[in-house]
């Protein structure tokens, strides 16, 4: 959760009143709100933590820093599933699924 | 990963070891406020590369870690409803309340889920409008911003079967304290970066002047840490004490003012206890009273649940920069990432995880021995 990975607006769309896009975080595509960098245009990296882009990246230093992550299992880390990680880390089997699954709660 | 040849560019690696090796002639003790950086610090071995004289002190920048047990305990509580939908990041999962945890907590039947963004949490709120839907809101500065959006967006939207449990924390204050305690040995400040996306740099000259530290913003990617720590070690060795700003391509130093507007609207500067530490005057975030009807703390009524911490547990000390991980009695022992007695091994950001992850192999007595001498 404290990970802030960078990743490329694919595109934007107004929803609910809010600036939305989708954003590739290599390979990864994730729902991000834009209303704190509401200028950020299709095709431009930002920082983005828990679904919010927080600052403009330069493409070449964003490339970079995805290519070390990739490299060191941290978008595994931050986009795998997290009930597995828990129950790996924790020795226990998976809890029970409730109404929806977390991937779904995910996307 | 401890060998300068597998960094992302092992030339800029060993130019910038070289410049601090060849700076430093007195021992410095500095500290990396982020969890993040403390875990790149430890699964590369930047401490082991640097000169021996450079300390490094891993702070108190994890947020998993820094929730208080009593926090959690107020969760636990929570999810445990048949009403109440609890959704929170995954990392939160396995952090030990009292007797359990979330993870248990879905087991048992509550209906846990795991979100990537709070907003995430908001859409289940929209539709589920039948149930009670909870976000988690822990974290920092970075987090935090998020979070004020999606109680604002709640308000915005009507939706009235959304709330937020509210344990935001930030870091200039735990600066404060932890330069202002008796035994404090820090010299200086590696400032996590990405706080400082969002909030700039203004509060921290102030701090610099006042303790006479010099405090580097600094990125967590291995050779930002270099960087940060050759900048830091630079100033000492000068005597400066000023705010330099070492990961330019992330932190402009107003920040991201929308963000800071947002937070300023949302939330009000409270008090907040840390986990291990104890409460560290305006070192937090509570919602303001104007979207008080959005924290779940009041919405449930748990607002009286009190908890103590176990007693083997010195994560406190670990947090502070008081204690290394592995001179705790109950480190790999009692205590283990599957068995965790504090929330400092729970987190794969706290530090004891951190070294127990990546150091416990070459954690020997005679290193032991040799860092309760330091
Ligand atoms: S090793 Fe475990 S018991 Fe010791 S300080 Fe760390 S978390 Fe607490």
């Amino acid at each position: 959760m404290c990970l802030a990975v960078p990743g490329r607006v694919l595109d934007i769309e107004e929803r609910d009143g809010t600036r939305m896009a989708s954003v590739d975080f290599g390979g990864v595509v994730k729902e991000v709100c834009l209303e704190y960098l509401p200028d950020l245009q299709v095709g431009e990296y930002a920082i983005v933590h828990v679904g919010f882009a927080l600052q403009r990246l330069d493409e070449a230093s964003a490339k970079q820093t995805l290519e070390l992550f990739a490299t060191l299992g941290m978008l595994q880390e931050e986009f795998g599933d997290p009930w597995e990680l828990a129950a790996e880390a924790g020795g226990s089997p998976l809890p029970a699924a409730g109404i929806d699954t977390p991937q779904e709660a995910q996307k | 990963m401890k060998y300068i040849d597998e960094f992302q560019d092992p030339d800029l690696a060993r130019r910038l070891l070289d410049d601090i090796h060849s700076t430093v002639t007195r021992p410095w003790a500095l500290m990396e406020v982020c969890g993040g950086q403390t875990h790149t610090i430890i699964r590369h071995g930047i401490d082991q590369l640097l000169p021996e004289q450079v300390e490094l002190i891993h702070g108190p920048g994890c947020p998993v870690c820094v929730t208080p047990l009593e926090v959690i305990d107020k969760a636990l509580e929570i999810a445990s409803r048949p009403e109440v939908i609890f959704c929170s990041f995954g990392d939160m999962l396995r952090v030990p309340g009292t007797g359990r945890d979330l993870f248990q907590v879905r087991s048992e039947g509550g209906d846990v889920r795991v979100v990537y963004s709070p907003l995430d949490a908001l859409r289940i709120a929209q539709q589920n409008p039948d149930r009670e839907v909870v976000f988690f809101g822990i974290g920092f500065e970075t987090t935090a911003p998020p979070n004020a959006m999606t109680v604002y967006q709640a308000r915005k939207l009507g939706i009235q079967n959304f709330s937020l449990l509210v344990s935001h924390v930030r870091v200039p204050p735990a600066i404060e304290a932890i330069m202002q305690s008796p035994r404090c040995r820090v010299q200086a400040f590696l400032a996590a970066g990405h706080v400082c996306s969002v909030m700039g740099v203004a509060e921290y000259p102030e701090l610099a002047e006042r303790f006479r530290v010099p405090i580097v913003v600094t990125g967590f990617e291995p050779l930002d840490i270099l960087e940060g720590v050759r900048r830091t070690v630079l100033q000492l060795e000068r005597g400066e004490h000023t705010v330099d700003n070492a990961y330019p391509r992330a932190v402009r130093p107003e920040g991201n003012p929308a963000a800071q507007a947002m937070l300023a609207d949302v939330f009000e500067v409270t008090d907040r206890a840390w986990r291990g530490i104890g409460t560290i005057p305006g070192s937090g975030w509570r919602l303001s009273s104007r979207y008080r009807d959005y924290d779940a703390e009041y919405r449930f009524s748990v607002t009286g649940i009190q908890t103590r911490e176990p007693a083997e547990c010195r994560s406190g000390e670990v947090l502070q920069g008081l204690l290394k991980p592995h001179e705790c009695e109950a480190f790999g022992t009692l205590c283990t990432p599957r068995t965790p007695l504090g929330a400092t091994m729970v987190s794969s950001e706290g530090a004891c995880a951190a070294y127990y992850l990546y150091r416990r192999l070459d954690i020997t007595n005679a290193s032991l021995e040799a860092s309760t001498v330091v």
